[in-house]
Parts: structure tokens; C-alpha cells; sequence
């Protein structure tokens, strides 16, 4: 699971795609996980940091967080590499 | 002697291929002689190009959709009113105008920020399906016109219409069509998109003429100038336009003001026949987007409108230049990212 | 160190086009109580999803409408529509505010009654009545607004085999300048029909011609209409006083004012377009005190606005079930109450505010009910904060036609509760259970046994 490592992360939330020009809105948390993504985190690693500041438990964030990394995808925002499919599964 | 500063908020900043009246408005305003202005600009999307144009406004905040209403649009208004002490502002949308004019008092009395409006039975009244109505109220010709609900009643419009005839939308959007089978195809279209009813408007040959003008509520012309487009693009906006003389087309305008006491700005769309009468068919209920061409004939309409609004004395002009042109271009600036990054994520540039 | 509140993470396009955020905000600002209650307790009380309404919004809106009327004519009569909302509670607080009643069924009439109202001020409307319902209609001395011949006739027999005169009104349709054109009930004016009927009553001596009767359309937004409407009733009557030398008594207008719901596909807020009782009032009322009535000859001015008294008393409080993504993206919520209780969320987009607090992100989002029917869609777009499983939203508007046109569908109709003047929760109806539903059913008796 590796974001594009490229991506321009404001502290406003704004984040934009150099490679194709489109810009987005996140909100802190989601914010939050891009740079950990950034940082090379595993979904775990994401996960445990996550669960560490934040009143939520692990179903949930874990139901949230992919659906997050799926939206990610469809904005063109992640790697597309094949192994990309494995982490996810 | 120093002059006097305003804080003017205006809408309209989409200088675009289809452009709204913000920024020619603006560039008038910078014209005063008798007052400096700062400008904030209201904004609804994150590229109108009048949000990045540091030389003329100030500052800009992004302001929520007409559709979202009159509560959403007061609270944010009184947020940027905490800020900048607004002290007129100037809507220049059609669709825009609804909830301003029912703001009007609101605006005034809680937040001391003044406007120049036509009033809501004005702004009514002139509403495209009333036309027929308005036209005979105040003894202006306009095309007949009627509306229809249903494809049904399109065979029995040649009792009251000949071919071609203009098939227009409640708010926006019209079509010439010249035979039956094109204003059923018309009617569908333009139905599907913006509901019903459908008017149905008698195609006037001649040529198209339009007005500027701006009534000072009394029933005064305060000052109004006529133009012909010369050059027209795809969406039908004037590219390039000159002032006329032309007395008649002057006394319809005045007449109209006089009879409707209008307040505020307006555009006039008028046909002039082969035969010399001419025929409303709109009214803009603000000012058009190359209201500039008045100001480059001597008439500031938005400085005039301004010092109403301000309470300020304001004579009405008895005269414009004729034959100035306006020839409209486009330009690219270069904007930085962070710009952009700024008015869509915090709403303020 | 303490830990930071969770919010979903979500992640947005910046489009150009897309509405923005800013100062958008009271659209899903939160709601979260009604006259004093809070939603999360009203939930945990009575159940998710739950009907609340506001009688203090009730008795208030009737104030105003009655206010804005009889500041500008003399005689003025509210009946309340039964079908706008026909819980007890709820007719009686209008009966109590001076209302009337109008039913269009026989068992509203029955209702009526039952609550207490006089016969002769019950206005027995539609369609369909019934010989038995027209015989009771007819002996209570109520008010009979004929909508076809065919009843004018049934009536006129059953005038003679009673030996009793009922009190009747016609029911008058006509051009407005409205669309669509309500041709379908009562007799037309413009084509002469309303007249011939009006003389057919009179000139046959049976009955009395005590009103005349108009109900141009729903969900109105141009009162102009009704001026127009109130000067061809008044034509009418002013007709009858000239030819048969009778004053009739009332003119009454029905209902149709707009409430502050939002029509689909309408680019104004309801809120801000539906004009006020005022504007109402002062059209209809002007047209009739124009229209050429002797000073004691003004017809007594009925109304039967149901929706513009009680939409906006009635709230619907649901719960979110779960989200999903759509194939394409859209982010779906799905809550636990849809279409089946929710009729009205046909025609209007209703408003819908988060029960809890929230940050100013948002999301867009598709609205759905809990039914397995892909018509269950209660918002086809809406911006909200970003709902989590067993969040609380509170639905504004519903008082009008939906504790009437709800179905008992896939899942039981939710208890309603009114919150009084002084901030107390009543059940005025409980929640539906299974033995509800079964209580008319009859199952023959070789069917009782399965074996499986």
C-alpha cells in the first residue's frame, strides 16, 4: 500500500496531485494518514497510531480507514502496483 | 482634499468566455474621482478569475450557492461583515437576487451594509412569463407571448403566432424555432431542464439593441446608455460593442424607468424593427457585463449607484458619448498554487 | 494525554462547479432537541425511527394564519383537514384553537365526530361518499360539498325520503393561471358547468345552498392564484343574489398553501420562496371585500389549510444503519427510516440535520431507507458531516401527509409523540407491533397447520 510520494500535503487539508494536476480537501484525520502513508507506514503501523490518539476502536477505524485507501485509489492517489492487491485482501 | 473610503462588496467575479458583471463593475468603481473603494469580492466557485486579480479587489471570500438559501448566505455575510465593515454591496447574478433583495432590510438595519435594489414586485414583475402583462402595464410594445404546458398546445399556436417563434425557458434559455416540429423538440429540451411552464414568444425580425441603465427608485433616469454588439460569440455574448444615438430607443428607456420607478441597475434587450418600433424583450434586473462602455461614454453607473446606496446626492446625466467601442479580450495570469489552495480550502484569498 | 474525538477520515475533489463549504454550515447544523427534549433521549425513550411534533409550533402557526386573516376580513373559519394529519391529538389541538373540521372520507367524518366536533361544523368533501355516509352527513346538518351530478342527484333523492334540507355547497373548479389545472373535481366555471349546477339546486328547491367551494391546487406558490379564485367564487354568489335573491353563506377557499419545504428540483429555498400567510390573506381577502358584496352581505371566509399549519411542527428522528461506497464513488448512508413512512419525501427534498455535534467537514451523500426496494431513497444528494453507524439525524417538515400516506411496508410504522406547551413528551400513537398488523387478518383453518 504506498501512496505516490509526490503528493503536496498542506496543514489546511489541501492536497495536491503534481502528476495529474487535480487538487483535493481532507479532513485532519485523513490528512493525518496521508503523511503516515507517506512515511511508509504499514496499514498496521497506520492503524496502531491512529487507535493510539484517537477515541475509536479497531473495527471501526479498520472499516473506515480502507474505505479511505479505496477513495485514495480512485483518485488516482496510490501506487498502482500489483502487490497493492495482496496488502489489501 | 482626501477622499472618502468604501468598503464595496461585489459579486460576479467570473470573468470568464461568459462573464459575469464583477469586475467591469469593479474597474468602475476604481474610477471614482469622489471616493477610493476597497473591494471584497463574494465569490461562489474557486476559479472566478475576479478572486485572483489583486489590483482590483482586495480581498474575496467565497459565499454559499443561492440555492442554499437566505439563512446560509446571512450568516456567512455577517461573518465577513465582523471582518471588513462592509459598507454597500452590489449583487450582480440574476440568480443571486432573490435572496438579496429579501435580505435587503436585514443587511441594512443589523449590518449596516447598504444596497440599491430594485424591489421584489420589480424584480417580479419583470420575470419572462409576465411579460405580456408588463408590456401592457406600462405601454411598452413587447412580442406576444404565451405559455404553454404541454406539446399539445403547440398545434393550435398558429391561431396567435407565425413562424418562426422563440421558445424560452421560465429563467434561462431560448430557441428559435421555425416549424412546429422544432418548437415540440425545443419544448422538450428546455422543459426537461429548467420545468415549466414553456413561454412561447412571437420572433421579432430586426436588430437587436441593448441599454443600460440605472433608476434612482423615484422614477428618475439617472443615467442610461445604449449599444449595439457588433461582434457576437458562441454563447451569444457581446465580444464588441458601440454607443448609439438613438432618441427613441432613449425615451422607451426612460419611460419604462418612470413607469416601473425602477431602482438599481438594468439591462434592457430591445428589438428594433425594419419599421422603426421597437420591442422589450428582457429586462437583466442588474447591471450587464460590459456596463464599462458606459463608463468610457461618461456615465460611472456603478459610482452613481454607489452614492445612492450611500446616500450621497447624485445628478442624472444628460448625455454620453457616441460611437465608443468596447472590444473585450482575454488574458492569462499566472497564479500560484498556494492561491488556489487558499480560497478552497479556508474559503478567502 | 487525552484522546482526540474520531471523525471518518474523508478526502474530497476540488471541483469547480461543486457547492462549497463555506458558510454553508447551517444547513447541517445540528439539531439537537425540540421544545426542550433532547433527540438522544426522545431515541432512547420511544425508539428509533420516531414522529415528534411541536404542538407549541402548532398552536403558533394557527395563531399567525388566523391573525393574518382576520386582520383583513371580518368572518374568517379554519376547519382543519383530516387528511393532512388525522391523529387525534392533533385535531384536537386545532379544535381547541377554534377549527373546524374537513373530512373526505367517511371514516374521517366518523372521526370528526368522534373527536367531539358538532356535525354542522363538519365540511364533508370528495369524491366518494357513500349513500349511508351522505344519509348520517345529511342528518348531522353538516356542510355536503357536491363534487358531481350524480351526487347532486343522489342528495336531492335522499333530501325527500329524509324530509330534511341539507346544507350544501358545490365545489367549483377553474382556470387560475396555475398548472396543472385541478378539472378533474367539482364543477367547472369557465364552461358554465358550476352555474347549471348552482341553478339545478336552487330552482329544485331541495336542498340549501349554503357555500361555494374551490381548491385550486397543492403545494401553491403564487397567491395570486387565490385572488383569482376568490373573485370567481364571488362572482358566483354575487350571481345568486341577483337571480334568486339569497345571500350564500360562505365562500370557502380550501387549502394548498405552500409549507417551507423544499419541492424537488426547485432552486430556492422553500424557506425563502413560500410566501407567508400574509400575502396569502391579503390576496384572497381583497378580492372578495372588491368584489361588490353589501357590507352585511360578506360571505363568511373559510379555510382548510392543513400542510402550511403542521409540516413544520413535525419532525422525524431516525438513526444511520450503516455506510457504504457506490460503484462510483458516492459515499451511501443508509438509515432506518425511508419511503414507507416517509411519503413525502416524493416530492420535497427534505431538510436533514445531524442530531450531534460535529467538525465542518463534510461529505456528499446519497440517503437511503432501510427498505429491500431500490425506489427507498430519501435524499438523492445531500452535504452532511460524516455519519457513523447509530448516529442520529433529525428529518424537518414531515407534519403534513405523512402520518396519514405512511404504509405498513416491510417494516412497522414508528410511535409519534407530541411534546406539549410545557416541554412534556405524550405517545399519541404507539408503535406498531406484530399484532397490529395481524389483528384484521382471518387465516382459514386448514391453513393453520404447515409442516416443514
Amino acid at each position: 500500500m504506498n501512496i505516490k510520494r509526490n503528493i503536496a500535503l498542506s496543514d489546511s487539508g489541501f492536497v495536491f496531485n503534481p502528476s495529474t494536476g487535480d487538487s483535493f480537501s481532507t479532513n485532519p484525520i485523513g490528512l493525518e494518514i496521508i503523511r503516515l502513508l507517506q512515511e511508509m507506514k504499514t496499514a498496521e503501523q497506520v492503524k496502531k497510531a491512529i487507535l493510539a490518539q484517537y477515541l475509536t476502536d479497531d473495527a471501526t477505524f479498520e472499516k473506515d480507514f480502507y474505505d479511505f485507501v479505496n477513495m485514495l485509489n480512485r483518485f488516482n492517489l496510490m501506487e498502482t502496483e500489483e502487490k497493492d492487491e495482496k496488502a489489501t485482501n | 482634499m482626501k477622499k472618502p473610503l468604501i468598503n464595496v462588496a461585489v459579486t460576479g467575479l467570473n470573468a470568464i468566455d461568459s462573464p459575469g458583471p464583477g469586475v467591469p463593475v469593479i474597474r468602475a468603481l476604481r474610477d471614482s474621482k469622489d471616493f477610493d473603494v476597497r473591494i471584497i469580492g463574494l465569490s461562489y466557485e474557486t476559479l472566478e478569475p475576479g478572486i485572483y486579480m489583486h489590483d482590483l479587489v482586495d480581498k474575496t471570500y467565497q459565499i454559499p450557492f443561492p440555492s442554499s438559501g437566505v439563512a446560509s448566505l446571512l450568516t456567512r455575510l455577517r461573518y465577513i461583515n465582523s471582518i471588513e465593515n462592509i459598507d454597500v454591496l452590489i449583487p450582480n447574478f440574476d440568480a443571486e437576487l432573490f435572496n438579496f433583495i429579501k435580505l435587503e432590510e436585514t443587511l441594512r438595519d443589523d449590518l449596516g451594509i447598504k444596497t440599491f435594489l430594485p424591489t421584489s414586485e420589480q424584480f417580479e414583475a419583470r420575470q419572462k412569463h409576465c411579460l405580456n402583462e408588463y408590456g401592457i402595464k406600462h405601454g411598452i410594445k413587447v412580442p406576444h407571448s404565451k405559455k404553454i404546458f404541454s406539446i399539445h398546445d403547440i398545434p393550435g399556436l398558429r391561431a396567435e403566432f407565425t413562424y418562426p417563434l422563440v421558445v424560452k425557458g421560465q429563467y434561462y434559455d431560448a430557441s428559435v424555432a421555425y416549424t412546429p416540429e422544432q418548437a415540440v423538440t425545443y419544448f422538450n429540451k428546455i422543459s426537461a431542464k429548467w420545468g415549466l411552464p414553456i413561454i412561447v414568444q412571437q420572433y421579432v425580425y430586426g436588430s437587436e439593441v441593448n441599454v443600460t441603465a440605472l433608476g434612482d427608485g423615484k422614477g428618475n433616469t439617472i443615467g442610461a446608455v445604449p449599444m449595439r454588439k457588433q461582434y457576437i460569440t458562441d454563447k451569444g455574448k457581446a465580444w464588441a460593442g458601440i454607443s448609439l444615438d438613438d432618441d427613441e430607443l432613449m425615451k422607451t428607456t426612460r419611460k419604462l424607468i418612470k413607469s416601473t420607478k425602477w431602482r438599481g441597475g438594468m439591462e434592457l434587450e430591445i428589438i428594433k424593427t425594419r419599421e422603426g418600433d421597437y420591442y422589450l424583450i428582457e429586462i437583466n434586473p442588474r447591471f450587464p457585463a460590459w456596463v464599462y462602455l458606459a463608463v468610457g461614454c461618461g456615465q460611472n453607473h456603478p459610482e452613481a449607484l454607489v452614492k445612492m446606496a450611500m446616500g450621497m446626492p447624485v445628478k442624472p446625466w444628460k448625455k454620453f458619448d457616441v460611437g465608443k467601442m468596447f472590444i473585450r479580450y482575454a488574458y492569462d495570469m499566472i497564479v500560484e498554487l498556494s492561491e488556489f489552495e487558499k480560497i478552497s480550502t479556508l474559503g478567502e484569498l | 494525554m487525552k484522546k482526540i474525538q474520531y471523525e471518518r477520515p474523508v478526502i474530497q475533489r476540488l471541483n469547480a462547479g461543486v457547492m462549497n463549504k463555506f458558510g454553508t454550515k447551517t444547513e447541517y447544523a445540528p439539531v439537537t432537541e425540540i421544545d426542550g427534549n433532547r433527540v438522544k433521549d426522545l431515541i432512547t425513550k420511544f425508539g428509533s425511527p420516531l414522529f415528534v411534533l411541536s404542538e407549541k409550533t402548532m398552536r403558533q402557526n394557527y395563531k399567525d394564519a388566523n391573525r393574518a386573516f382576520k386582520n383583513r376580513y371580518p368572518k374568517v373559519q379554519f376547519a382543519w383537514s383530516y387528511k393532512t394529519n388525522y391523529m387525534n391529538a392533533v385535531c384536537n389541538v386545532y379544535h381547541q384553537e377554534g377549527s373546524w373540521a374537513e373530512a373526505v372520507s367517511g371514516f374521517e367524518y366518523q372521526k370528526a365526530l368522534k373527536n367531539g366536533v358538532p356535525g354542522n361544523k363538519i365540511i364533508f368533501n370528495g369524491p366518494d361518499k357513500t349513500e349511508s355516509e351522505l344519509r348520517a352527513a345529511i342528518y348531522n346538518n353538516s356542510m355536503i360539498h357536491i363534487d358531481h351530478l350524480d351526487e347532486l342527484y343522489l342528495i336531492k333523492e335522499l333530501a325527500t325520503e329524509m324530509n330534511k334540507r341539507p346544507r350544501v355547497a358545490i365545489r367549483v373548479n377553474m382556470d387560475t393561471g396555475i398548472y396543472p389545472m385541478w378539472d378533474r373535481f367539482g364543477f367547472n366555471y369557465e364552461n358554465g358547468q358550476a352555474w347549471d349546477a348552482i341553478n339545478k339546486i336552487m330552482l329544485n328547491d331541495k336542498m340549501d345552498l349554503v357555500g361555494l367551494h374551490a381548491h385550486i391546487g397543492t403545494f401553491m406558490l403564487a397567491p395570486s392564484a387565490y385572488a383569482v379564485a376568490a373573485t370567481k367564487l364571488s362572482d358566483l354568489a354575487l350571481g345568486v343574489k341577483l337571480k334568486y335573491k339569497k345571500n350564500i353563506q360562505y365562500i370557502d377557499l380550501g387549502g394548498g398553501f405552500a409549507s417551507k419545504n423544499t419541492l424537488k428540483g426547485s432552486y430556492l429555498q422553500g424557506a425563502d420562496s413560500s410566501p407567508s400567510f400574509d400575502q396569502f390573506a391579503e390576496a384572497i381577502t381583497t378580492a372578495i371585500l372588491n368584489a361588490g358584496f353589501g357590507e352585511s352581505d360578506l360571505p363568511l371566509l373559510i379555510l382548510e389549510t392543513g400542510r402550511a399549519l403542521v409540516d413544520d411542527a413535525g419532525y422525524l428522528l431516525g438513526s444511520v444503519i450503516s455506510n457504504k461506497r457506490l460503484a462510483d464513488g458516492r459515499r451511501a448512508t443508509i438509515m432506518d427510516f425511508g419511503v414507507n413512512i416517509m411519503f413525502t419525501s416524493f416530492w420535497y427534498d427534505h431538510k436533514i440535520s445531524p442530531a450531534q455535534e460535529f467538525s465542518q467537514y463534510t461529505e456528499d451523500a446519497v440517503l437511503y431507507g432501510p427498505l429491500c426496494m431500490n425506489i427507498d431513497v430519501i435524499r438523492e444528494n445531500v452535504t452532511l458531516p460524516p455519519l457513523k453507524r447509530n448516529d442520529q439525524v433529525v428529518v424537518h417538515c414531515v407534519g403534513a401527509y405523512n402520518m396519514t400516506q405512511w404504509m405498513q411496508f416491510i417494516s412497522l410504522r414508528p410511535a409519534i409523540v407530541l411534546i406539549d406547551l410545557e416541554e412534556k413528551a405524550h405517545v399519541i400513537r404507539k408503535r406498531e407491533t406484530l399484532q397490529t398488523i395481524e389483528s384484521e387478518e382471518v387465516l382459514p383453518a386448514y391453513l393453520k397447520e404447515i409442516k416443514l
